[in-house]
């Protein structure tokens, strides 16, 4: 038995890579136990997102539960159209209509994130950047040529692509940081409605949001994975004692 | 009890029960040395089991149709209750179910179980195998993902390379259309759920009804039945019941927790066992930009990509697992446990399984130019790992086999 | 300790042990397999109390709604019909609403309703599930000469009259059932919840 472990723990790390791509992503430290950002990202979703992008295998009344969102409270706060609460969140945009106006059906997004991972959205939502000859003005540095506009840019401000100092560590010393001078990299030249910090951090929410509902029984599953494991130990015990006893017969 | 007795002998008296019963269980002797490698025939059964058990409640909510099948398996994994546990049980089940499968086969090669006079045991064996890869092929087609799509419109163009034009009817009949469509998940639904199962569970009895009619190897390769006490009970061998069934519950609870450790907590096996890309559904207008097949058949799918040429590729995919079937007469040792065969076989069957294991992993990632390299040099390793084993199991110098079993308890 | 060296108390209890713990274990592996078999989130939303406007339904008149994809009945009745109903019971199987399963606490009267002339039932004969036919006129009708308004199940003849009380000589034992309901206004009733303006 030891050697299976031995295999297995072998190939574990192995299975840690990331999903091709050739731009640095930053990282999402998801956190599907933090209602409070998940009910914030089912905002900014219901404001920005659901009126181009459904929710179409999810339902109102499960995400009114899982977040702990009293169900009146989200009829009022979240479901725009004249859906029940027990519906599957659809909007009312038609496909023909958004292939017309941004030259490809807005996806639907209830499983965005089991698609591109977590690390890539918040990423993606943080790297527009003005691009005039695009047709909406903006391009973005992980989905190049993305059709679809900068939702979030009143939010966020204006960001370009250009020369600018970046970040590249602190001193040790006097714990400033220091800065380097790169190019082609995205900087906020005017600041929008949010501080660079707050505009991650409703990122950050929103991408948290899509990863619960991409996944809503991710939580349960773990915490029930617990009780199996300790179930299975148990189990053991007996189990493995008995063998010994019969054994004890073989010579 | 007496009226217990009754009864049965009254059964027995019409239908062999207590006789089928000694016969595989409580008086099959099995040698007393099996280690580790022998846990994982069991094993295989067990997820056999989960398998048709967890199939047969997805197909109660499954929508077998272009239409409906990828929302129906998030009805599954949201609107139904306990739903998402029966769908990971199935999908990490069959990763399972291979994990075992190759550790059993790998166990064969190690002890010579394929050898005189369980050529049999292996062919059934093997049929298994083959009727395992369909059915794990045809149940990935079944969610209607991104993955399920391009992986059945590549694995299905392989067939196209059968010349006078019968590789172009081929492939159309397969699929029942011009390209994949719905047709094409229909037929595969009723082959997954129904046909394959059947001829999977038929080969399974054949598989045992053999093993116990010659009886069970063991890890050094010897004849139990050669030394019998005053009985006719193999003195190295045990009631199969109890002791090996309490033997293999311990493997199977620990088995179990491995089992359950990747389902609840790593259900998508890190993009191995279900792909990212699955989780977008079917387009026929857009290929992702990688595919990669299951990891279970990525030594086979990178065996085809070894070669420049697609016919070539094809034949040598089709070679490389119909060698199989074949091994037991290629294999001339006159012992069957590598413990007792030269040093040739031993270095020989090491480096095949590494050479396995890297295929199986390169077969799941893109080929560039040096693991196109490296994937070639397993491809050679791995032929050539059957292909001299008639000369070198011949010319190498084998230790003396002992009379006895060894280890154990 | 036995002869044999084998200490068989110790197999006994062990043997006991495993199958003990490994029933429970079956238990649990059958939870989620027997659970899966009960209405999904899906069936739940589409059984969702369903709202009835009766601002139009007429004395006499009847219609059909949805309630967990079962029909349900609502009728209004006159006066003269209500008045009907006592003078009934000497044909009725059940005329005093013995068996309580068949309708809420508040609609166990004599007019089996909330209020005395609006009648909510399911449409579900209690026979074997057809979908009983109205037939509120009184008049002779080929199933009953004296027939004073009610349903009449088509499938095997089972009789009910307008408060949904079944009849002697049918088929069917029970009266219709009287779904949890509750009006929300004057005009609208919400068949699947009991509370509300109760």
């Amino acid at each position: 038995m030891k050697k299976l472990f031995a295999l297995i723990a072998a190939a574990l790390p192995a299975f840690a890579f990331a999903a091709g791509g050739n731009v640095h992503l930053d990282e999402h430290r998801t956190d599907l136990h933090d209602k409070a950002s998940l009910q914030r990202g089912a905002q900014t979703y219901m404001n920005y997102c659901m009126g181009c992008h459904s929710l179409e295998h999810s339902r109102y009344n499960r995400v009114a539960k899982d977040l702990d969102i009293p169900e009146d409270l989200m009829m009022e706060n979240m479901v725009f159209t004249n859906q029940k609460i027990g519906e599957l969140m659809t909007n009312a945009m038609r496909k023909e209509d958004g292939k017309t106006w941004f030259g490809a059906t807005p996806p639907d997004l209830t499983l965005v994130a089991r698609v591109r991972r977590p690390d890539w959205l918040y990423t993606y939502l943080r790297s527009f950047y003005e691009d005039p000859k695009r047709p909406w003005g903006v391009n973005n540095a992980v989905f190049k040529d993305v059709g679809m506009p900068h939702v979030l840019a009143d939010l966020q401000g204006r960001q370009v692509k250009g020369t600018a100092q970046v970040a590249v560590g602190y001193d040790t010393l006097t714990g400033q940081e220091i800065t380097e001078e790169r190019d082609g990299v995205l900087y906020l030249a005017e600041e929008g409605q949010l501080s660079a910090k707050e505009y991650d951090k409703l990122v950050f929410d929103l991408v948290n949001f899509l990863t619960y509902v991409a996944e809503p029984i991710a939580t349960e599953r773990q915490r029930l994975g617990w009780w199996v494991l300790g179930f299975l130990a148990i189990f053991l015990i007996p189990v493995y004692l008995l063998n010994k006893e019969y054994w004890k017969d073989v010579k | 009890m007496s009226k217990l007795n009754a009864l049965m002998g009254w059964v027995d008296d019409r239908l062999p029960v207590t006789q089928t019963y000694e016969k595989h269980m409580s008086k099959y002797y099995a040698p007393k040395n099996f280690n580790f490698w022998y846990f994982f025939g069991v094993l295989s059964m067990l997820m056999l089991v989960n398998q048709i058990l967890s199939g047969i409640w997805l197909t109660m909510n499954y929508v077998p149709s272009a239409e409906g099948a990828f929302a129906s398996v998030e009805y599954i994994m949201r609107d139904v209750q306990w739903g998402w546990l029966i769908r990971y049980m199935h999908s990490t089940g069959a990763t399972f179910f291979f994990i075992a499968i190759y550790l059993h086969m790998m166990r064969a090669l190690l002890y010579g179980s394929y050898q005189k006079p369980r050529e049999l045991i292996w062919i059934f064996g093997m049929f298994l195998y083959l009727a395992l890869m369909a059915e794990a092929f045809m149940g990935y087609v079944l969610p209607w993902g991104q993955m399920s799509y391009w992986g059945a419109q590549v694995i299905i163009s392989l067939f196209g390379v059968i010349p006078f034009g019968i590789g172009e009817a081929l492939t159309e009949w397969i699929r029942g259309d011009f390209l994949i469509s719905g047709a094409t998940l229909n037929r595969f639904f009723a082959l997954h759920v129904i046909a394959v199962p059947l001829v999977i569970v038929m080969l399974v009895v054949l598989h045992l009804l053999a093993l116990h009619e010659v009886g069970s190897n063991n890890p050094d390769g010897i004849d139990i039945k050669k030394l019998k006490d005053e009985e006719g009970k193999p003195l190295d061998g045990i009631p199969f019941h109890p002791y090996y069934t309490v033997h293999d519950m311990v493997g199977i609870v620990v088995f179990l927790m491995v089992f359950c450790t990747v389902m609840f907590f790593f259900p998508e096996g890190n993009g191995f066992m279900l792909e990212y890309a699955n989780f977008e559904p079917a387009n026929g207008l857009k290929t992702p930009e990688h595919i990669a097949p299951v990891w279970y058949f990525g030594a086979f799918y990178s065996i085809l990509r070894a070669f420049p040429d697609k016919a070539a590729g094809v034949i040598a995919m089709g070679a490389a697992i119909a060698i199989l079937f074949v091994l037991p007469w290629l294999d001339r040792s006159p012992v069957r446990s590598w413990r007792y065969k030269g040093w040739i076989s031993k270095i020989f069957i090491v480096v095949f399984a590494i050479a396995f294991v890297i295929l199986t992993w390169l077969g799941t990632q893109p080929a560039t130019g040096p693991n196109t390299l490296m994937a070639r040099i397993g491809t050679v390793i791995y032929f050539a790992f059957f292909l001299l084993m008639p000369v070198y199991t011949r010319i190498e110098k084998t230790k003396p086999v002992p009379e006895r079993v060894t280890g154990g308890h | 300790m036995s002869q044999d060296g084998v200490n068989h108390g110790r197999r006994t209890l062990l043997v006991g042990a495993t199958a003990a713990v490994g029933a429970v274990g079956a238990g649990f592996v059958a939870v989620p397999f027997v659970k899966s078999w009960t209405p999904s989130e899906k069936a739940k939303a589409a059984g969702a109390p369903a709202k009835v406007d009766i601002s139009k339904l007429e004395p006499g008149a009847m219609l059909t709604a949805e309630w967990r994809g079962k029909p349900v009945y609502v009728a209004r009745r006159s006066e003269e019909a209500l008045q009907t109903l006592p003078t009934l019971n000497e044909r009725l199987k059940d005329p005093d609403n013995t068996n309580k399963a068949q309708q809420p606490a508040y609609a166990d009267n004599i007019s089996r309703s909330r209020r005395p002339e609006v009648v909510v039932l399911l449409g579900v004969c209690t026979h074997l599930g057809c979908a009983p036919k109205y037939f509120a006129e009184v008049k002779p009708e080929p199933f009953d000469a004296d027939w004073k308004g009610g349903w009449f199940c088509p499938c095997h003849g089972s009789k009910f009259d307008l408060a949904g009380r079944v009849f002697n000589g049918s088929p069917a034992s029970d009266n219709l059932e009287v779904p949890p309901h509750s009006y929300e206004s004057d005009t609208v009733v919400i068949v699947g919840v009991d509370e509300e303006n109760a």
